[in-house]
């Protein structure tokens, strides 16, 4: 697929001209006729759907900067006043809110299909460390941005966030000062905070066209998992458009329709009440909690009774991605193939979603009942600190125990040949597993 | 291929299912269930009651007024389209003439563009509703040290919305008499907090918690409607928890509106790209 052969052929005058200039018609036709694997499925969409999110958040964002006042005597009015007096400024404030949500969404569903189907794994591991970085500036990035309305939950979730900081030893303090611009959160907070929002998410698109140059030289997976040989690619791919731009474009519209529900009808379901009361930072809120996609990360930080530890925990959950390519030490890339992995694989999704709960409720509340078991350590058995403990260890075990040992003891099933007609070759397959007989009927 | 299609609805429907679950995951701490009011406005159809606006208007400003600022609300946006006063005959809220006569029963601070010299005068659609303290620590002074809150965007500010002020301004039940409560404290029963430590070791905790206002509209009639509509306590706290939903998002129902016809697009479309989707796959084997 790397060495796929330019087909395009300038038909205009000014096509000709352009072509041996700046052939960027070239460039553009060839990457729509790009060889794509024919087997993708829908959960090969939402790399097309997390473009179409990160254009929309820079296009409302561009807008919203123009009506946006970053100081933090006006800044709570000036996001109020685009809901009311700015035309259509409501739907592009609601849109930008919970399309930084939709992104998220689509961002765990994309990484999780790259961890079902082993995209991580020779020879597409820039292709994941790519991503994981990209993921990690739309981490910064959202961050940064839920400061911006300086509601309460903007100011005090940017205090203890920023306070992780200060957990470093020796040069925490000193850093902390640094990145506020001073020594509490203040107006010099929210202007850099603000120009940091403003220059990441130009960060993240670079990115994203390294993360798909590296995808067009090593060549899309597929849920097969196998590598597509040099002489069967005209059997085993499609040209990019139509087949996938309409497979991509449905799937995007089912998306945008979950998106309008948001947008439309529950506009702030997804937000904490707390940030419609100004920022006022004599007033600490009863609960500081982050928006609902860093919940996982705040309770592996809240797990690890030390702060430092807890830092180091928290980063170290995001920073397990980046050596993920070489922690898996099965030679199979689908896991359709690893039926032991599989199982591991979805307690992992649980694990996930259930620290997401935990990082909501409050450590010392019981799980079970409204009973109390006994004191373990620091805090009694059946409370939301130790059910988020356990989830943790099983978070970091999955990629550093159970990872590189089930990759060397378990038994793969047999793997497809081809991935277009496994069973004309013979290969002894279950017949679920077979993309040729499952999405058939479509 | 109708399997990927329920197996991606699937992940739809487990991802709507987090998020949620993440909102009540927010909401840990409040101890009452709250009152339904009833609204006109609830539900993805619902829309303002014109009539109960102008009602809660009456309220806000003959008797929250007198403590709470609505900082954020001009006297023209009682005349949009869906407010309070709104005049299909007024060609824009700042002609309207009702604005126009509720914003002169003001007296509003300005310099004067002659003297330079401070002064009152009438005021206009244009101006803010004029706050009842000069400024936050005068509202702090009077109030026992905390400033009224301002009640622009309160109904967006509190889980629960407008149900969440109408229990609140009805909530005023009387205390259990075992519950250790200070001059300055009312018992609300749906205010946050939590009284364990003011009721006596063993004894039941009363939901809600303490609060510094006074029951506001501690009996019936305390406005006069033009309506005709007996202004009894419980009408009163509805009219103006209706007026301060209207007032913290005077967008809502055009929201709504609009989120109805996108919807309707998003499906149409869909269902043609699916539609090309199966054309362009047939006698593709895959």
């Amino acid at each position: 697929m790397s060495e796929h052969e330019s087909t395009y052929v300038p038909r205009t005058g000014i096509e000709k001209w352009l072509d041996t200039r700046l052939p960027i018609v070239r460039f553009g036709a060839d990457y729509m006729s790009l060889p794509t694997p024919r087997n993708l499925n829908y959960w090969y969409t939402f790399g097309a759907i997390l473009m179409v999110c990160l254009v929309i958040q820079i296009i409302t964002g561009i807008v919203l900067a123009m009506h946006y006042t970053p100081n933090t005597g006006l800044a709570f009015a000036s996001v109020e006043r685009i809901m009311r007096d700015v035309n259509g400024g409501w739907l592009i404030r609601y849109v930008h809110a919970n399309g930084a949500s939709m992104f998220f969404v689509a961002v765990y569903v994309h990484m999780l299909r790259g961890l079902y189907y082993g995209s991580y794994k020779a020879p597409r591991e820039m292709i994941w460390i790519l991503g994981c970085v990209i993921f990690f500036l739309m981490i910064a990035t959202a961050f940064l941005g839920y400061v911006l309305p300086w509601g309460q939950m903007s100011y005090w979730g940017a205090e203890v966030i920023t306070n992780l900081i200060g957990a470093i030893p020796v040069i925490g303090e000193p850093v902390l000062i640094w990145l506020r611009g001073g020594p509490a959160i203040d107006n010099a907070t929210l202007n850099r905070f603000f120009s940091l929002h403003y220059l990441l998410p130009f960060v993240i698109f670079g990115v994203v066209v390294l993360h798909l140059w590296a995808l067009h030289t090593a060549g899309q997976n597929n849920p097969v998992g196998i590598l597509i040989p040099k002489d069967r690619t005209a059997k085993d791919t499609l040209p990019f458009h139509p087949y996938y731009t309409v497979k991509d474009g449905f799937a995007l519209l089912v998306f945008m329709m979950m998106f309008a529900l948001f947008v439309f009808f529950m506009p702030n379901a997804l937000g904490h009440a707390d940030n419609y009361i100004p920022a006022n930072p004599l007033q600490t809120p009863a609960h500081i909690v982050p928006e609902w996609y860093m919940l996982p990360f705040y309770a592996i930080l809240r797990a690890i009774p030390d702060k430092f530890g807890g830092v180091v925990a928290m980063f170290g959950a995001i920073g397990v991605l980046f050596i993920l390519p070489w922690l898996d030490t099965s030679r199979v890339r689908s896991m359709r193939y690893r039926p032991t992995m599989k199982i591991f694989f979805l307690v992992f999704v649980v694990v996930g979603l259930g620290l997401g709960w935990c990082g909501g409720q409050l450590p010392d509340a019981p799980v079970i009942g409204h009973f109390k078991t006994f004191t373990l350590i620091d805090g009694d058995l059946n409370s939301y600190l130790w059910l988020t403990r356990f989830l943790t260890a099983y978070y970091f075990a999955f990629f550093f125990i159970i990872m590189p040992l089930v990759g060397l003891k378990e038994t793969p099933l047999p793997i497809p040949a081809t991935i277009s007609d496994p069973v004309l070759t013979g290969a002894p397959v279950v017949s679920q597993a077979v993309p040729a007989q499952a999405e058939k009927k479509g | 291929m109708t399997l990927s299609i329920r197996k991606t609805l699937v992940a739809v429907a487990a991802v709507a299912g987090l998020a949620f679950a993440a909102s009540p995951a927010l909401a840990a701490g409040a101890a009452h269930k709250l009152k339904d009011g009833g609204f006109s406005f609830d539900g993805p159809f619902g829309t303002f009651d014109q009539g109960q606006l102008q009602r809660g208007y009456k309220v806000y400003r003959e008797v929250c007024a007198a403590c709470h600022s609505m900082n954020l609300l001009h006297f023209r946006d009682l005349g949009i389209k869906g407010g309070p006063f709104y005049d299909e005959h007024a060609a824009n809220p700042a002609e309207n003439r009702f604005v126009r006569a509720i914003a002169a029963e003001f007296q509003i601070a300005d310099i004067d563009n002659e003297t330079g010299e401070t002064m009152q005068r009438p005021g206009i659609a244009a101006d803010k509703f004029p706050s009842p303290y000069p400024n936050a620590t005068a509202g702090a002074a009077a109030n026992g040290g905390a400033n009224p809150p301002d009640l622009s965007v309160m109904a967006k500010a509190r889980h629960g919305g407008a149900d969440y002020i109408y229990s609140l301004l009805t909530g005023y039940d009387a205390p259990p008499s075992y519950l250790t409560m200070t001059s300055t404290q009312h018992y609300n029963a749906y205010m946050a907090g939590d009284l364990t430590p003011f009721v006596p070791t063993g004894a039941h905790v009363p939901p809600g918690g303490f609060i510094a206002m006074p029951n506001p509209l501690a009996s019936d009639g305390l406005v006069t409607y033009d309506d005709g509509t007996a202004a009894t306590k419980d009408q009163m706290a509805k009219d103006v928890s209706a007026f301060i939903a209207w007032a913290s998002e005077p967008h809502g129902v055009q929201r709504k509106q609009a989120g109805l016809g996108v919807l309707i697009f998003l499906a149409l479309f869909a269902g043609l790209t699916y539609l090309s989707y199966r054309r362009i796959w047939a006698g593709v084997a895959h």
